[in-house]
């Protein structure tokens, strides 16, 4: 049962091109899977190891800065995309040195800041970002001689890299070191005294999900074949975390879902709503009012509730004789 | 070589010193009780103990070896495990993953991201011995959250034990266990081999005074008196302290 959703579900997502209407909504699908890689980057934090963020738009905005610095500079794809990533897991972990410092609270000021300093290098450093008129990326990459220029080719492959880094989740969630990072978010105490270095568990934990916001804001890059610092502002940062916990935090599928709820939302509603951002904060609240567990958990709860109510009896109670009569 | 042994362990919050040169040695094998009114500083001697606080001054040794420095988490490396007064566990897992967790500490397989840890059948199966050893054994794939308390105290236990350690440090065992509950906790540590030995910290006296071969009595951060449980049970002070009299 479960495997054949799994293959229903894998055949329509690589079909999507196939089957939606136009390439207006082929660009949005290709939009929520790199969202959702950002989202399942940060949800890698904020679901797992109980570190909200509010500050992984810079890490996403260095690896989109980063790639089209390089790029710009005259340099390869490849050359680009290797050393944008070293740079975003690098800058993960200094964040993660500075933000590690505290927990809660603590940790998501921290966060803040650094992403609002990475928003002010963008904004300011005219001479490094080109400040408030961003920089412009001519080309897509062609991995193994195939052109990414246009909308469906780029589909596919934002879906390889989307499906790789959902693979990455689940056999992360699944493992012993996935285990432990878990641990670390529900007892840290106990963790410690286990002989576990909780430290050092959310130091990796966090370049972890570095390195998937970076992969995320690389295909940001590639998918605008721009980047401004827009895509670095503390808004952007609020807009991933309320994906991940619209969808369900700590769940797999969640920042998936939530994702799509957030650019279907942005992108559709604001065709026919002039004040779409009503829309998506109206939402949100609505979720977080009737299943403030997130979407996915929340729908599994009401359908395993309505499951409960139509199931037959287990055991067939036989009919008393001569009741059928009356 | 004494088992534990603590040296001159001073440690102050702010202006209140909550250890004040408490020094004690353990003896391998040994069973130790430590009693005290409440605030009396026993489960911040254990923090000390256990690497949870720094202390101001003083040393630790465990079977010889200075651990002053060692970080708490070492500790459970080198075979210290210990019991929580207030119930630390993982509330959303099993018992059997609360336990496995334990032995994960232990095991470099932690660090593993990439095999299933469910498959981990050798672990697990040690996880389900350890469960059955304290009873709970049928109770193993029941989430934290459904069970008693007093299955919990077991399940704290279990945690300790399963990283078969060389020091076991317990933290009020007793704490708001029914009289019946007490009877098969005490049941279950006595039956702890002697392989191990065991500190206990214990409120209430009456529950805990034939499991231990030696007593220590602190006030107010102090170590009043120590001896054997004669000794301790008639020496003056304790009276004085603890039967209020």
């Amino acid at each position: 049962m479960k495997r054949v959703a799994l293959a229903v579900a894998l055949a329509a997502l690589a079909t999507v091109p196939l089957w939606v209407p136009g390439t207006f909504y082929v660009n949005i699908a290709s939009q929520i899977l790199l969202y959702a890689i950002f989202a399942l980057g940060i949800n890698v934090l904020a679901g797992y190891a109980g570190l909200v963020s509010l500050g992984h738009a810079g890490l996403f905005g260095i690896a989109a800065y980063t790639g089209a610095k390089i790029l710009t500079g005259g340099s390869g794809h490849l050359t680009g995309v290797a050393a944008a990533l070293a740079v975003t897991v690098l800058a993960a972990a200094v964040f993660a040195v500075l933000a590690l410092r505290g927990t809660g609270l603590g940790f998501v000021m921290i966060t803040v800041a650094l992403g609002q300093i990475v928003w002010g290098v963008a904004y300011r450093w005219i001479s490094l970002t080109n400040g408030d008129n961003g920089i412009s990326v001519t080309t897509r990459p062609s991995p193994l001689g195939l052109s990414l220029a246009a909308p469906r080719s780029f589909y596919w492959a934002t879906c390889g890299v989307f499906l790789l880094a959902l693979l990455s989740m689940a056999v992360f969630v699944r493992s012993p070191f996935g285990a432990a990072v878990r641990g670390t978010r529900d007892q840290p105490r106990r963790m410690n005294a286990l002989g576990y270095h909780v430290w050092m568990i959310r130091f990796v934990a966090f370049l972890f999900s570095g390195l998937w916001t970076g992969v995320a804001g690389l295909l940001y890059l590639y998918y605008n074949q721009f980047v401004s610092p827009q895509a670095v502002a503390l808004t952007a940062s609020a807009e991933a975390l309320l994906m991940v916990i619209s969808g369900g935090t700590g769940t797999l599928l969640g920042p998936v879902v939530g994702a799509g709820l957030v650019v279907l939302i942005k992108n559709v509603a604001s065709a026919y709503i002039e004040r779409w951002n009503f829309v998506l904060g109206a939402t949100f609240v609505v979720i977080v009012v009737f299943m403030p567990e997130g979407l996915v958990p929340g729908l599994a709860r009401l359908a395993r509730r309505a499951g409960a109510r139509w199931r037959p009896p287990a055991v067939a109670v036989p009919a008393p004789p001569g009741g059928a009569g009356r | 070589m004494s088992a534990l042994a603590v040296r001159g362990l001073d440690k102050s919050f702010g202006g209140l010193r909550v250890t004040s040169s408490v020094s004690l040695a353990v003896e391998p094998g040994e069973r130790r009780l430590i009693i005290g009114p409440n605030g009396a500083g026993k489960t911040t001697l254990f923090n000390l103990i256990t690497g949870e606080l720094r202390p101001d001054r003083g040393a630790i040794t465990l079977f010889g070896d200075d651990i002053t420095r060692v970080p708490g988490r070492r500790r459970a490396h080198l075979g210290m495990a210990r019991t929580y007064q207030i119930i630390t566990l993982f509330p959303r897992d099993t018992l059997l993953r609360n336990v496995t967790l334990s032995l994960l500490g232990l095991a470099r397989l932690r660090w593993n991201p990439l095999v299933r840890l469910d498959g981990q059948t050798a672990l697990i199966g040690r996880a389900r011995d350890v469960l059955a050893r304290v009873g709970l054994g049928h109770l193993a794939e029941r989430p934290l959250a459904q069970t008693s308390y007093g299955e919990r105290r077991r399940v704290e236990i279990a945690m300790a034990l399963a990283q078969d350690p060389r020091v076991l440090l317990l933290d009020e065992p007793f704490a708001g266990l029914s009289l019946e509950e007490r009877r098969d906790v005490l049941a279950l540590v006595t039956g702890i081999p002697r392989e191990v030995t065991i500190v206990m910290i214990e409120h209430d006296m009456d529950v805990a005074l034939d499991f231990a071969e030696r007593i220590t009595v602190l006030h107010f951060g102090e170590v009043v008196v120590e001896g054997t449980r004669a000794e301790v049970v008639a020496h003056p002070r304790t009276r004085e302290i603890y039967l209020g009299e």
